[in-house]
């Protein structure tokens, strides 16, 4: 059975390197045969789901060697696959919303003569996540992991004309790249620790190493995590990345490849249970970004935007969740599904309006929607209900699950982290039905373009909303069916381990208090924009508005602090550099011209003076010899 | 008797000591004088002296067959080549003694100095105390008991300096043999050649001023009164041996003209008397 | 007296031997001030011989007088040349090594 692991990840590989080396006569069907790849690797997923189904939950882990790719002495590098309870579900979550999404882009790229292209693209995405989630060593695992980034790159700037997205292509791929040395020194680390980096050894053997080491490795872990993940402080990237096409910000930055920092934490939790200082770190991170995900959130005009910085937020909740250990991980990657669900399905959903309004992304000029577009304001709602945290859907019980977690956490720190989760329930809850009343509701307020063509705002194609229904089931079902006799627990538990915390109150008061700060941030956004119209041209707002329109000034923040810190460091750099390294060697060198300008002088080619040289040397060996007989 | 011998190892007797201070005075000044004097030919006498110096101080120490071979070979041969060089180069030319190159004379000096307080100390700290004197060695003669060396235990370097020697002869030779290149010339093709040039038909002048000079040193007068130097032999021109009197002759001539006008103006210019009142003041 | 004086003597003479060869300008003088140093070393080879009572040192000093005739034989050809090239016999011509 095992055997079929490798198929995950050759098929769209295939499909990736057949799209992208083809040419043009691809061009008429690529798009159908890269979609069919990636049906093809959710097949073979779901086959190899079905048969770890019918193992004890001890035995449900698969590894396939396929060679040895770096031996050299004790240094051991395999191309190995694992298949496991955690990464099956990744690889479910990726092949599945990755068909969906393959689907839906068929529609929503009809119109760009390099569709073949970007569903090259989409398969080497789907390819380089399956490598990541599937690798049994870290050295894969970094190949996979360069292979998203640079996936995501080539579609984040797959409009290259526009400046706009070469420049966040170029922010997103720079961003990342601190994050990557992360990764690679906690590699390193794990060798010189462990010997070995492969999942087996090291996670095995990790509570034999040091608490220091561990804490070292863990939190070069967790600056890759950021990186990916776009969390504080390596958060910049994603807001920008929204200038891929849609589909793209919905596979790759919302549903996939930014929660691939989450599943690095999960996946190597034995070492971040043996730092308890790292994992505090992973909190403070995941609590900072809930928080500035939402409030940059609430503040964005630009729909992707908006649902850019909830992306962020929610993936907070996760990044958190991971952080409290074994109460955590579990619904870490719980709510990592279900928001891989939801988020995508807003995300094609935000696509969809966007389709039917000529490009149009500045939520003021919308209004109305749901008229013209039933099918994506039924969608879009169901995932708006769910991300809320609306009873009964999925980021009910997920998010609940984070919100009681951090609260089981105990102490001082549980007590803040609840309630920072909790007031970022409430501010999602806010910033959801923002978009949604300014996109669906309320008189229509968009404007014939330049052209004097009016927009008229209609349902997208079979091949997009087919994908947006089966999203939108998930939302709704995904979370009730994984919470059912806490099936999900139980499933993941040989992998993560998991505890119950014993929360200082009751399940019942957090529900009942999740629900109420839902019903005031719901209150608030239907106070601010469902009963007052909104206005064409965003108002000057407050501090926290505009500062939050900027990102929370990330952006001042990084020219401020790097690039000019960067620049004066450089200057000063190549102060000391034309100053003491080119004095010492310029210093050196003209010390050398000038006592050589000097001794030329004693060259005066008269025999004479050399002879007093060849005289003086031999009364100096004469004075030698004498002073070495006396003493 | 034991006691004299041993004395007679550490000391030497009163006549050699009083040879030694005389004669190596002698041989200092003779050192010094070829270092010191101008003319290399006066060089080359000198350094003859000391050399005959050393040849008696080695007499002296029981080096019977290096003091004949010094006198012969040395003082004899070697200072002769030299004195031959000397002759070709330019027996009169006098070298300056003022030193060209900045600082080379106290430079040579102070290492001169240095070294000599050097080896003095090298040898004042010497313990040489035991001299066993050359009695024994040269008990069977001292040419024999030198051949005896030379042809059993330096027969090698002997034989090797033999090589040497021809090396050196076949060496001066190569040095100074120019190979002629062409055929010498006939007194027809010279007197054709002068003729083709047309720079100069007649014979060269003859050198010296008639009535005064004749020696082949001293250029002719022009009639002008400066010297030509064409008619002073070439290889005298190059070692600078010119003497130049012509400056000397209108000297000679101007005081014989000064005379005659003294002379001629005392009959009728009466002189000046206070200049004669000088004079004798004088 | 000490027969130790002699070679007192000896380095007396090649110190001014050599002082000499730097003074001097003329390679005939030079040439001879080399060959006084070479006699100092002589007189300094025979005082050795007494001193040890062999005649090794004898010997010695025989052979510098050989190479030293070898020396001036070839050197003085050098000066010969030397002058029918220049027209001088001054050390200080011979300077194309200069810079």
């Amino acid at each position: 059975m095992e055997n079929l692991i490798a198929l995950l990840v050759a098929a769209p590989l295939l499909g990736a390197a057949v799209l992208l080396v083809g040419g043009r006569r691809l061009d008429r069907a690529g798009h159908w045969l890269g979609t069919l790849l990636a049906a093809a690797s959710f097949v073979i997923g779901l086959v190899l789901f079905a048969s770890l189904l019918g193992k004890d939950a001890e035995h449900r882990t698969l590894v396939q060697h396929l060679w040895t790719w770096v031996p050299v002495e004790s240094f051991r590098a395999d191309v190995a696959f694992r298949l496991d309870q955690l990464s099956v579900t990744f690889v479910l979550l990726i092949t599945g919303v990755g068909t969906l999404i393959h689907l839906y882009s068929v529609g929503y790229m009809a119109h760009d003569e390099r569709r073949r292209r970007f569903f090259g693209y989409l398969n080497l995405f789907l390819a380089a996540m399956l490598i990541l989630v599937l690798a049994d060593n870290y050295l894969l695992l970094y190949v996979g992991w360069e292979g998203v980034g640079l996936a995501s790159y080539l579609l984040i700037g797959f409009w290259q004309h526009k400046p706009s997205a070469a420049t966040a292509a170029k922010k997103a791929f720079l961003v990342n790249r601190v994050g990557d040395i992360g990764l690679s020194i906690a590699i390193m680390l794990m060798f010189t620790t462990f010997g070995t980096f492969a999942f087996g050894p090291v996670l095995t053997s990790a509570g034999d190493a040091s608490e220091g080491r561990l804490t070292a490795i863990a939190l070069m872990l967790l600056l890759a995590a950021c990186g990916k993940s776009a969390q504080v402080p390596l958060q910049s990237w994603l807001g920008d990345a929204m200038e891929g096409p849609t589909p793209v910000s919905a596979l790759i930055h919302a549903a996939t490849m930014v929660t691939a920092g989450v599943y690095l934490i999960v996946r190597s939790a034995a070492i971040f249970n043996g730092a308890p200082d790292a994992q505090v770190a992973v909190t403070v991170v995941g609590a900072v970004t809930l928080l500035f995900g939402a409030i940059v959130g609430c503040a964005k005009d630009d729909i992707k935007k908006a649902l850019a910085g909830s992306t962020m937020s929610q993936i907070g909740y996760m990044v958190l969740a991971a952080g409290l250990g074994p109460i955590g991980y579990v619904f870490a990657i719980m709510h990592l599904v279900t928001h891989g669900f939801f988020k995508a399905g807003l995300f094609l959903g935000a696509g969809s309006v966007m389709h039917g309004m000529n490009d149009e992304v500045d939520m003021r000029k919308f209004g109305g929607l749901r008229k013209y577009m039933p099918v994506t304001f039924v969608t879009f709602g169901l995932g708006y209900l769910a991300i809320i945290g609306f009873p009964f859907l999925s980021g009910f019980y997920s998010k609940d699950a984070i919100i009681e977690a951090a609260f089981a956490k105990g102490g001082t720190q549980g007590w803040i982290l609840g309630s920072v989760t909790l007031l970022g329930a409430a501010i999602t809850a806010f910033y959801m039905t923002r978009v949604m009343l300014m996109t669906f509701f309320g008189e229509r307020r968009w404007q014939p373009d330049a052209d004097g063509h009016d927009p008229h705002p209609h349902e997208s194609p079979t091949t997009m909303t087919i994908p947006m229904i089966v999203l939108a089931i998930g939302s709704v079902g995904a979370g009730f069916f994984f919470h059912l006799g806490d099936r999900f627990v139980h499933w993941l538990e040989p992998v993560t381990g998991h505890s119950e915390g014993d929360s200082p109150v009751g399940v019942s008061v957090i529900t009942a208090a999740t629900l109420v700060c839902l019903v005031v941030g719901v209150g608030i956004a239907w106070a601010m924009y469902g009963r007052r119209a909104v206005p064409a041209v965003a108002p000057r707002g407050s501090l926290l508005t505009r500062a939050a329109r900027r990102d929370l000034l990330q952006d001042d923040f990084n020219h401020v602090v790097l690039v000019r810190g960067g620049e004066h460091l450089t200057r000063s750099l190549v102060y000391v550099d034309h100053t003491l390294v080119d004095g010492v060697v310029n210093g050196t060198a003209a010390g050398f011209g000038g006592m050589s300008g000097r001794l030329r002088r004693v060259q005066n080619g008269f025999v004479r003076s050399y002879a007093v040289s060849m005289f003086g040397g031999a009364a100096l060996l004469v004075a030698a010899t004498l002073l070495m007989r006396a003493v | 008797m034991s006691a004299t011998a041993q004395l007679a190892a550490y000391t030497t007797s009163t006549g050699e000591a009083f040879q030694f201070w005389v004669l190596g005075t002698v041989a200092v000044i003779g050192a010094l004088c070829t270092v010191l004097m101008r003319k290399a030919v006066h060089s080359a006498l000198c350094l003859a002296g000391t050399m005959i110096v050393l040849a008696v101080f080695y007499l002296a120490n029981g080096a019977y067959f290096l003091g004949v071979v010094q006198i012969v070979v040395y003082t004899g041969a070697i200072m002769m080549l030299f004195l031959f060089v000397v002759m070709l180069v330019g027996v009169t030319a006098a070298d300056s003694l003022k030193e060209t190159i900045q600082g080379q004379r106290w430079l040579a000096l102070l290492c001169g100095l240095g070294f000599g307080v050097l080896l003095f100390a090298g040898i004042g700290n010497a313990s040489l105390t035991q001299f066993a004197g050359t009695g024994r060695a040269n008990a069977n003669g001292n040419v024999q008991g030198l051949a005896a060396l030379i042809f059993t235990k330096y027969v090698f370097a002997f034989e090797i300096t033999g090589a040497l020697l021809i090396t050196a002869a076949v060496g001066a030779m190569v040095l100074t043999h120019r190979e002629r290149t062409e055929r010498a010339k006939t007194q027809r093709e010279l007197a054709e050649q002068r003729v083709r040039e047309g720079k100069h038909l007649p014979p060269l002048p003859a050198p010296g001023v008639y009535a005064r000079h004749n020696a082949v040193d001293i250029p002719g007068l022009l009639p002008d009164g400066t010297p030509s130097e064409l008619t002073v032999s070439r290889t005298l021109r190059e070692r600078g041996q010119v003497r130049d009197v012509s400056a000397e002759a209108l000297g000679d001539l101007k005081a014989l003209e000064q005379r005659a006008e003294e002379r001629l103006d005392r009959t009728r210019i009466e002189p000046p008397h206070p200049r004669r009142t000088e004079e004798a003041s004088k | 007296m000490n027969p130790v004086n002699y070679l007192y003597l000896s380095a007396l003479l090649f110190t001014i031997g050599a002082t000499g060869v730097l003074l001097r300008r003329n390679a005939i003088v030079v040439f001879m001030c080399v060959e006084l140093m070479l006699n100092a070393c002589n007189l300094a080879f025979v005082v050795f011989s007494r001193m040890h009572g062999n005649l090794d040192g004898q010997i010695i000093a025989f052979f510098t007088m050989v190479v030293a005739a070898a020396e001036v034989v070839v050197g003085l050809a050098i000066i010969v040349s030397l002058f029918r090239a220049r027209h001088s016999a001054s050390v200080d011509d011979a300077s194309l090594m200069k810079l």
